[in-house]
């Protein structure tokens, strides 16, 4: 069954009583007990639900993996697995990263950690050292879309007895399965490509190993930080169009990046040719709140991979937990933005920033 | 205003905008900014939520707190306040815990160099004995579980006052209805929102209040970056049952105290564990092997995990809250098939005595 198909059918043929097509939403805290000693299979919520089990399932089988966890957040979801480590534990980290994988791993745990351009086999392999313990990579970084080769990446890790974590946030199953290649975590902010219509927050980690997932699960029940049961049914409706709207952001942000190549004010596009997100440097850091404020189909909000475009400025918004000096060396500047692009028709798209960037007919800034 | 108006006046029993008669369910993740100097109140639904701040808001104004934080469980809630303790660090936590809150600083917590003790936190002597000197918190539950045994707050406020502790309290089986442990000392107060706040057995959530602007900001800064908040449909029917908590409690607590007595006059029953507050009673049968024909024979109680519902609820905690802890450890608790955990519902008294006065019958007939 193609990857399409099976998301379709996310949450189908999960009611035992009617065989309601769509997975209701067991909206209970606790689960009655059949006699001592015996379970239905549900006891608690927090330990297990039968309209988030519907949710993990679905999303084990879109990454290809044998186990799944459903999250309040993507920040719990990692939480989760980085409780999986303890302070003689050592890891290697992308450094182009979401600014908030940067501030729990700065202000809240105190693993041991090291930051590296992971595009970068060599660079990676010297920081590894005998206390390393895992590589914590995104499939497509944040904002400066960069793509690691993440079958070397497990290669590598494979070698040095190192689980490789992979945050598949920006790509998701429809472009990357970073579990086929030898990643052993998959993690999602599933608020969003996954659950798509920019209503939902939550999370997701995916393992091929089922003794990982055991593990993991340990975590999620006893620090209790699970997926509510219509946060779960919402994420399930949002993965039934994943893939149609996987297509649509591509296609769209493939012709913006195209245009924008070739516009005066801008400067720079990070464009990999995969995703519908894309970043571009504008020539000067005036037209930056020129921009957000003009755009009046794009919204300038926080988040991403909705069915909304959404326009937001890395240096202040997602990166501002990061120093400085550390936005600047990776090229997280006053004058990069970064552009969700979603399923509207792409003129209306390019209209829309067109007159953004120019201001009022015949040019001029405000 | 009285407790039970305040429950229902919140200052968001009508919504600004529309006059709605209850707070708007902001299903979403984001929020569009007027401009880039200009930022809006809401950025990201994990950082905040207009729905989630409506029950943070309220969570704080009945605990008499500064600030309130919705999580996704109590235990998000409490795994998140002990996330503002450091590796070194000792706690002293009562001993007559809920399994899970065990777990997670035994299995969880310890990975992170976080030290525990626990004690009879009934007994201020006992908790003095447990500091040591690297100890920073305490950890109390307002009625312990399973035994139902009551820890004094302001005893335990003086002591962490003392010794520069932070206090952390466990308020879920008496609610803000029956104790408010910030006006007692506390830094923290935290719920299973699951039980009698939400009151329906239909949501798991967690709360926390905080009455020092100072930890306020500590721990929103530690529920934003660890993210487990709480979704905002939870939100809604969390508030939804706040509503009613009082009615709910006064009726719970009247069953409570009268099951209590008529149990303590059943010779079915070796003894009562009921501290004369509350609506929880936890009882041993006089027979081990009386426990599943007992269960078994109930008709009103759910038999199942969780506690402060509408629906009265039993629990046997060896193998269900406690089903966490090692076999030694609640042999060492006392805690055996026989302990039967009531959580007494808003049914009428005459039918839970009828109901468990046929089971009881049935059980003793059976060993």
């Amino acid at each position: 069954m193609k990857l399409a198909t099976a998301l379709v059918h996310a949450g189908v043929r999960r009611d035992p009583a009617y065989g309601a097509v769509s997975v209701p939403v067991y909206q209970s805290a606790t689960f009655q007990h059949p006699a001592l000693g015996m379970s239905t299979g549900y006891d608690y919520s927090r330990t297990g639900n039968p309209t988030r089990t519907a949710l993990e399932e679905a999303l084990a089988r879109a990454e290809g993996g044998v186990r799944a966890l459903a999250f309040s957040s993507g920040m719990a979801a990692i939480t989760c697995v980085l409780r999986l480590f303890g302070p003689a534990d050592h890891l290697v980290v992308t450094e182009d990263l979401y600014g908030g994988t940067y501030r729990l791993l700065e202000q809240v745990f105190s693993l041991p950690h090291t930051y590296v351009d992971t595009t970068d086999l060599a660079a990676v392999r010297a920081v590894i050292r005998p206390g390393t313990r895992a590589i914590l990579v995104e499939s497509l970084t944040n904002p400066r879309m960069k793509r690691a080769d993440l079958a070397a990446l497990a290669d590598l890790c494979r070698e040095h007895g190192l689980l490789l974590i992979v945050d598949n946030t920006f790509l998701t199953p429809c472009l990357c399965r970073p579990l086929e290649l030898g990643a052993d975590i998959v993690i999602h902010s599933a608020t969003k490509y996954l659950a798509g219509h920019n209503d939902v927050v939550a999370g997701a980690v995916v393992v091929r190993d089922a003794g990982l997932g055991e593990r993991l699960y340990f975590v999620q029940n006893a620090a209790g930080m699970a997926l509510g049961p219509q946060d779960s049914w919402l994420v399930i409706r949002g993965l039934k169009t994943l893939a149609l709207r996987m297509e649509r952001h591509q296609q769209n942000a493939a012709r913006i990046a195209g245009w924008l190549r070739q516009h005066p004010l801008v400067e720079d596009v990070l464009y990999p040719g995969v995703s519908g997100m894309l970043s571009f440097t504008v020539t000067d850091p005036d037209l930056v709140p020129q921009v957000l404020r003009r755009v009046k189909l794009i919204l300038f909000a926080e988040s991403l991979g909705g069915v909304e475009t959404l326009i937001t400025f890395p240096a202040v918004q997602t990166h501002a937990d990061m120093p400085a000096e550390v936005r600047e060396r990776l090229g997280i500047t006053d004058r990069l933005l970064r552009l969700s692009v979603g399923i509207e028709d792409a003129d209306d798209l390019i209209a829309d920033l067109a007159q953004a960037l120019e201001g009022e007919a015949g040019g001029g800034r405000e | 205003m009285e407790f039970g108006t305040r429950l229902l006046h919140t200052g968001h029993e009508v919504d600004r905008a529309t006059g709605a008669a209850a707070v708007p369910i902001y299903q979403v993740s984001t929020f569009g900014q007027p401009g880039l100097s200009t930022p809006g109140p809401y950025d990201y639904a994990r950082s905040g939520n207009p729905t989630r701040r409506a029950l943070e808001d309220i969570i704080a104004d009945l605990e008499g707190g500064v600030r309130g934080f919705a999580f996704s469980s109590g235990l998000a809630a409490l795994s998140s306040a002990l996330m503002l303790f450091s590796a070194g660090d000792h706690l002293v936590v009562t001993d007559d815990c809920y399994g899970g809150t065990y777990r997670l600083l035994t299995r969880v917590l310890s990975r992170f160099g976080i030290t525990v003790s626990f004690a009879d936190t009934s007994d201020p002597d006992a908790v003095r004995r447990a500091l040591q000197p690297n100890t920073r918190g305490l950890l109390i539950e307002t009625i312990s579980n399973p035994f139902l045994k009551r820890t004094d707050v302001r005893a335990m406020a003086e002591i962490a006052r003392e010794h520069g502790l932070r206090l952390l309290v466990d308020n879920t089986l008496l609610s803000p209805c029956l104790c408010r442990p910030l006006g007692e000392g506390a830094d923290i107060v935290i719920h299973s929102a699951t039980k009698y706040l939400g009151g329906h057995s239909d949501l798991i959530a967690g709360v926390a209040a905080v009455r020092d602007p100072a930890l306020a900001d500590e721990l929103y800064f530690i529920q934003n970056a660890v993210g487990a908040v709480l979704g905002p449909h939870e939100c809604f029917l969390v508030m939804r049952g706040i509503k009613t908590l009082k009615l709910r409690m006064e009726k719970q607590v009247a069953t409570a105290a009268r099951i209590a007595e008529w149990l303590r006059g059943r010779r079915e029953v070796a003894e009562v564990y009921y501290p004369g507050v509350g609506a929880m009673v936890t009882f041993r049968l006089a027979r081990e092997a009386m426990a599943e024909p007992f269960v078994q024979r109930l008709q009103l109680p759910l038999l199942g995990v969780s506690l402060g519902a509408v629906e009265s609820l039993v629990a046997v905690p060896a193998r269900h809250s406690h089903a966490a802890l090692q076999p030694e450890e609640r042999r060492r608790r006392g805690i055996t098939d026989d302990l039967i955990r009531f959580s007494v519902g808003i049914e009428e008294p005459a039918d839970l005595l009828a109901d468990l006065e046929q089971a009881l019958v049935y059980a003793a007939e059976q060993v």
